[in-house]
């Protein structure tokens, strides 16, 4: 299994297209801070405004490295399904396009090995590509925009908040919300995987999914009750970001935050089982009907 | 000679079309077995069952005396295969594509076994060249050598000269041959090329429509007795009504020839005969004898009507 695993990284790595993904991260982290940095302090007023009265900013540099990394993230992670789409979309399909997959059929593995196989390098590839996403967004930010307390701005039905988390209690959040994020893709892989294995080239699978995510999240956020009663819960897009709900910090009866706490410890770990059934579920059909199929390509 | 392949009653369903049906033959270990048939006879559904590419329907498949579907990972593993194209990793180089294979093969790969494997296909000097630059004919040879890395017993190769030149067909038969009597390997080769089959095949199956219709020694089969010949008279109607007369009277028309089995050497004789009965012959010829062979066995079941002008 360790060495199929190698053979299928190496087959990674030797593909152009797979460095497009972080080609495409470095742009827009790039474009990002180099936004912010030229003229950060009329964003800063305009999300400030509501709030300029009863909050006083002076005391912190706002635009930090870690208040960048978190406007990043937030409009980073709704593209990046599309990246993971492009490399899981394509583990089985592109083998069918061409030709190679009946040779690796015909060698002395396991359909079941080689899909899982497969699985493993679309997971460390979604890895790969939230450790650069943290190399660019978080540790460059810092390098770049310094350190400070992080302000989150967050609206809460009618009501818009501001949370403040101390410098010192940041770092290990967004760990977790890498860690969450890696397996909310994950989903995404596991998807694309699956749909991967009807096809016998790589777009279908990779625009199938990309429409089923934005199909999903529309039910996700479509607001009538019958539907968030009885669909929204179970539908993977409804937690791809939950990794926010890390940096919801929680605040005592005064509503003072309490250092390395967490509002709703409770909900992120329903969504995370929620999205680990999902990639439990997918991957077992996927196997199903892969150890079945007719390899006719 | 001991079997080495055996199958009996393969069949292969989809919905209401039977691709393959009850088809039974075995293969002996140190032959070149050809599987003859036309395009969609069945050919490669029944190669794709052998190498666990596609689930039979019903009946049973035995290599090196082992139940197939039980022992797959130990039979793939002395089994070497092309099928249809040598279809390889464009992006990687020769050598890595080997590398690879070889190592998915399960066998301790070092370079020196992989340089003599790129040797003996007279591709150790592109060995650095990404395949996307190899010619249809280089990349079928290093699909060659990815199928024999591993040192195989059996060799299945379905449509191996399909897309290659003059040259590259001959190098192709030159390999399959080296492999059997040099190497003692069994080699099972499909085509459709009738000619191909019979240059190299010591035994064959002919399949139709996915049943067998024969299977036997191809120099048993290459009988001169039953030699279909092509005659063109001036005026085959005439010609087709004085052959009624004689031991040629299973003669047809077909398109601007008449067609009959007969002895290779009784040729002389007819041409005799009808320039006795005063018909004038335009030509006569013998078509090949495995292609009349496999005609007969057809019924001459031709997709285009012969083109007559």
């Amino acid at each position: 299994m360790w060495s199929l695993l190698q053979i299928e990284m190496f087959k990674i790595s030797r593909r152009p297209r797979t460095y497009i993904a972080f080609a495409a991260i470095s742009a827009i982290v790039l474009i990002f801070q180099f936004a912010f940095k030229a003229d950060g302090s009329s964003y800063m007023n305009l999300m400030l405004q509501s709030v300029q009265d009863s909050f006083e900013l002076d005391r912190i540099k706002a635009i930090n490295g870690y208040f960048m990394c978190y406007i990043i993230l937030n409009t980073l992670l709704v593209q990046v399904p599309i990246l993971v789409a492009l490399i899981a979309g394509d583990a089985i399909s592109g083998e069918a396009n061409m030709g190679t997959l009946r040779l690796l059929l015909t060698k002395p593995v396991s359909r079941t090995q080689l899909l899982l196989v497969k699985f493993m390098a679309s997971f460390i590839f979604t890895v790969a590509l939230l450790l650069w996403m943290a190399v660019m967004a978080l540790f460059l930010s810092m390098a770049i925009f310094g350190v400070d307390d992080m302000l989150i701005f967050r609206v809460s039905g009618e009501e818009s908040q501001i949370l403040q988390i101390g410098a010192d209690d940041v770092l290990w959040r967004y760990f977790a919300a890498f860690g969450y994020a890696a397996i909310a893709l994950t989903v995404i892989a596991a998807l694309a995987l699956l749909l991967s294995i009807y096809a016998e080239n790589s777009i279908g699978p990779i625009i199938a999914t990309v429409c089923i995510v934005i199909i999903c999240t529309i039910v996700s956020n479509i607001g009538v009750p019958i539907i968030d009663k009885n669909v929204k819960p179970w539908l993977f897009t409804s937690y791809l970001v939950g990794w926010k709900g890390f940096f919801y910090i929680g605040t005592n009866a005064d509503g003072q935050p309490i250092p390395g706490s967490l509002e709703n410890w409770p909900a992120i770990r329903k969504s995370l089982f929620i999205l680990i059934a999902h990639i439990v579920i997918l991957l077992g059909i996927s196997i199903a009907v892969f150890r079945k199929k007719d390899i006719l390509s | 000679m001991n079997v080495l392949l055996e199958v009996n009653h393969l069949t292969k369903q989809y919905r209401d079309i039977k691709a393959v049906e009850d088809l039974s033959f075995s293969v002996m270990e140190g032959d070149i077995y050809g599987f003859l048939g036309q395009n969609g006879a069945g050919k490669s559904t029944t190669i794709r069952m052998l190498l666990t590419l596609i689930s039979p329907t019903a009946g049973e498949i035995k290599i090196f005396g082992l139940p197939l579907h039980e022992n797959r990972h130990e039979i793939l593993s002395q089994t070497g295969s092309i099928i249809e194209r040598p279809d390889l990793y464009q992006y990687l180089t020769a050598y890595e594509n080997l590398s690879l294979f070889a190592r998915m093969s399960k066998i301790k790969v070092s370079r020196k076994l992989l340089m003599n494997q790129l040797e003996m296909v007279g591709l150790a000097e592109r060995s650095q060249s990404k395949v996307r630059t190899f010619s249809q004919g280089m990349k079928q040879r290093l699909g060659i050598a990815v199928a024999l890395v591993h040192d195989p017993k059996l060799i299945i190769l379905d449509e191996p000269t399909n897309g290659l030149d003059p040259q590259g067909i001959a190098d192709m038969r030159n390999l399959i041959l080296r492999l059997s009597r040099q190497m003692g390997k069994t080699v099972i080769v499909s085509s459709h090329l009738l000619s191909e089959i019979e240059v190299i095949a010591s035994r064959m199956i002919v399949i139709h429509k996915g049943k067998k219709i024969a299977e036997g020694v191809v120099q048993e089969m290459l009988d001169p007795a039953n030699t279909l010949v092509q005659v063109e008279t001036a005026n085959n109607m005439n010609a087709l009504k004085w052959l009624q007369e004689t031991r040629w009277a299973t003669a047809v028309i077909q398109g601007r020839h008449l067609q009959l089995s007969m002895n290779r050497e009784d040729i002389p004789q007819l041409i005799r005969y009808l320039g006795e009965k005063g018909t004038d012959i335009v030509a006569v010829q013998p078509r090949h004898s495995l292609e009349a062979y496999f005609l007969s066995l057809t019924n001459n079941d031709t997709h285009v009507e012969p083109f007559a002008n």
